[in-house]
C-alpha cells in the first residue's frame, strides 16, 4: 500500500532536510553575522523588523528575489548566470553524509570525508567562471586570488586531515566519531592540528582575514562585483553552507561529532550537541571576521607555506611514529 | 525490470548523455573557457560512470583531481587571455584541413576497429577487489615503482614550471 518504495521516499526526505537545514543556515548566520557585527562594532544592529529584528533576513530574502538580474554587456551571458548555480547546487550534497547524531544521518558513506572534499572542490570553478564571464577587472582579480588562496590552503588542510585519519583507519564519518568515545577528542590530543585545520577552513571558505577575494576596500565585491538580486544571494547562500560544512567537519574530527551530556532520546536528540558544536565554531568566526583585519596577500600566502604547511607535515609524521610505537 | 533497476539504468544513460555533451562541447567550442568547462562536465560524467560500477572512491577521486583541480589550473591560465566577448573563428585552412580530417578518420578507423575486435565479457558478479584497502596496498606493494616514479615526474615538471617561470635575465629586478 505504500505510495512509493521506502528506498527513494527515505532518498526524498534526506534531500528535503538537508535543502531545508541549507536554508535554515543560511537565514540563522544572516541574522547571526549582522548582530554579532553590530555588537562588536557596540551598535545594536538591525532592530525595527520584528522582535529585535528577528524578521530581517525575510524582508531581505523578499527585496532580493524582486531584484533585477543585470547583465553586463560584454559578459558571457550563460556562463554568468549558472555559476551562481554551480557555487551553491554542491553546497547541498554534503549534508546527506554529514551525521548529526547517531540515526541522523542521510547515508553512512564509506568515503564521506573525501565525498566532502570533492563536492566542495566545485566552489573554486564556480567563482572562477564568476569572475571570469562578469568582464570585469576587480572580479578577474577576486577569482585569480581566490584560486591561490584555496590551492594554498588545501594542502595544511589534507595534511592535517591525514593525521586524523591515521588515528581512525576511516574515512567514514561516523566510523571517526565513534572513534572519539567517551571524552577522547582529537582536540585534546592534537590541538595543533585543531588549530591549523581552522585556520585553513577560514581561508577556504574566504572568511576574515583571509577574505581577501571579496576585499571590498580593494575589489568592491571581488568575484560576485557584477552580480545582483538571487545571483548575489546565491553565493551569500553558498558562502554561509561552506562554513557550515567546514565547521562541521571541524565537530566531526576534532570535537567528537554529537557526543556530549547525556539526553533522553539519545540517538536522535544528541544532534542539538552536534548544532550548539557548530554554531559555537560559527560565532568564532564571526567573531574573527569583526576583529582581525585583513591580511595582505603575500603575508597571507607566506602563513601558508612557511608556518601552516612544515607545522602539518612535522605533526602528520609526528602522528605517524606514535602510532607505530 | 523491478524500479531501482530501471532508475539505475536511467541515471547510466544520464551519465553517458553528460559525457557526450561534455566532449562535444569540448571540441565544439569557439570560446577556451568553454571547452574547458565541457571538458568538466565529461569529467563529471566519467566520475559518474565510476559510481554507477560501483567504485564510490575512484568516482570522488575523479572529481577532486580532474574537475576541481586539472580543469581549475587550466581556468587559471586562461582566464587572463580572452574575454568573454572576445570569440575564435575557425582558423584551419588548406593542407592543414585535410591533414586533421586524414587525422580524424584514422584514429576513428583504429578505435572503431579495435571495439568491433574486441571481445566484451558480461561480468556477471563484481569479479575484483575495488576497496579503498586494496588500492592502497596494491599501490605500495605491488606497483610501487610506478607509484613513485609518478611522483619523480611531477617533481620534474614543477621544476620546469619554475625554470621557465624565471626571468632569464640574471641580475635585473623584475
Amino acid at each position: 500500500m505504500t505510495f512509493l518504495p521506502p528506498e527513494l521516499l527515505r532518498i526524498l526526505v534526506t534531500v528535503v532536510c538537508a535543502i531545508v537545514i541549507v536554508f535554515g543556515n543560511a537565514v540563522v548566520m544572516g541574522y547571526l553575522e549582522r548582530k554579532f557585527a553590530g555588537r562588536f562594532q557596540r551598535r545594536p544592529g538591525p532592530m525595527e523588523v520584528g522582535f529585535h529584528g528577528i524578521l530581517q533576513l525575510a524582508v531581505d530574502g523578499v527585496k532580493l528575489v524582486g531584484k533585477q538580474l543585470v547583465i553586463p554587456r560584454h559578459a558571457d551571458p550563460v556562463l554568468y548566470r549558472i555559476a551562481p548555480i554551480i557555487s551553491f547546487a554542491p553546497s547541498i550534497m554534503p549534508m546527506l553524509v554529514i551525521p548529526f547524531s547517531p540515526k541522523l544521518q542521510g547515508r553512512d558513506f564509506d568515503v564521506g570525508l573525501i565525498f566532502i572534499l570533492a563536492v566542495v572542490s566545485l566552489n573554486v570553478l564556480a567563482i572562477l567562471i564568476a569572475g571570469w564571464s562578469s568582464n570585469n577587472k576587480y572580479s578577474l582579480l577576486g577569482a585569480m586570488r581566490s584560486v591561490a588562496q584555496n590551492v594554498a590552503y588545501e594542502i595544511p588542510m589534507l595534511l592535517t586531515l591525514m593525521s586524523v585519519i591515521l588515528v581512525t583507519g576511516t574515512f567514514s564519518l561516523r566510523g571517526i566519531v565513534e572513534a572519539q568515545t567517551n571524552g577522547i577528542w582529537f582536540v585534546f590530543i592534537m590541538p595543533v592540528a585543531f588549530i591549523i585545520f581552522f585556520a585553513a577552513t577560514l581561508a577556504e571558505t574566504n572568511r576574515a582575514p583571509f577574505d581577501l577575494p571579496e576585499a571590498e576596500s580593494e575589489l568592491t565585491a571581488g568575484f560576485m562585483t557584477e552580480f545582483s538580486g538571487m545571483g548575489f544571494s546565491l553565493f551569500f547562500m553558498a558562502e554561509y553552507t561552506y562554513m557550515f560544512i567546514a565547521c562541521s567537519l571541524t565537530v566531526i574530527l576534532f570535537l567528537g561529532g554529537w557526543q556530549g551530556p547525556p539526553l533522553p532520546f539519545a540517538e536522535y536528540s544528541s544532534a542539538l550537541w552536534f548544532f550548539l558544536k557548530v554554531y559555537v565554531l560559527l560565532i568564532l568566526m564571526i567573531w574573527i571576521r569583526w576583529t582581525f583585519p585583513r591580511v595582505r596577500f603575500d603575508q597571507l600566502l607566506n602563513f601558508c607555506w612557511k608556518y601552516l604547511v612544515p607545522f602539518a607535515l612535522v605533526h602528520l609524521m609526528i602522528t605517524a611514529v606514535v602510532l607505530k610505537l | 525490470m523491478s524500479l531501482y533497476r530501471f532508475l539505475a539504468e536511467g541515471i547510466f544513460f544520464g551519465f553517458i548523455v553528460l559525457i557526450v555533451f561534455g566532449g562535444l562541447l569540448t571540441v565544439r567550442a569557439r570560446l577556451l573557457m568553454h571547452a574547458v568547462l565541457g571538458l568538466a562536465v565529461a569529467f563529471i560524467g566519467v566520475a559518474g560512470l565510476f559510481f554507477h560500477l560501483g567504485s564510490p572512491f575512484m568516482a570522488m577521486m575523479q572529481v577532486l583531481i580532474y574537475v576541481g583541480a586539472v580543469c581549475v589550473m587550466l581556468i587559471f591560465g586562461i582566464m587572463v587571455g580572452q574575454s568573454p566577448s572576445q570569440t575564435d573563428q575557425l582558423r584551419i585552412k588548406g593542407s592543414n584541413a585535410l591533414l586533421a580530417s586524414v587525422t580524424c578518420v584514422a584514429g576513428f578507423v583504429l578505435l572503431t576497429a579495435t571495439l568491433i575486435r574486441s571481445r566484451w565479457h558480461t561480468a556477471t558478479e563484481q569479479i575484483g577487489d575495488f576497496t579503498m584497502q586494496h588500492l592502497g596496498t596494491s599501490f605500495l606493494h605491488q606497483f610501487v615503482l610506478a607509484f613513485e616514479l609518478i611522483s619523480v615526474v611531477l617533481l620534474i615538471a614543477i621544476l620546469g614550471a619554475i625554470i621557465i617561470a624565471r626571468n632569464p635575465e640574471k641580475g635585473s629586478a623584475s
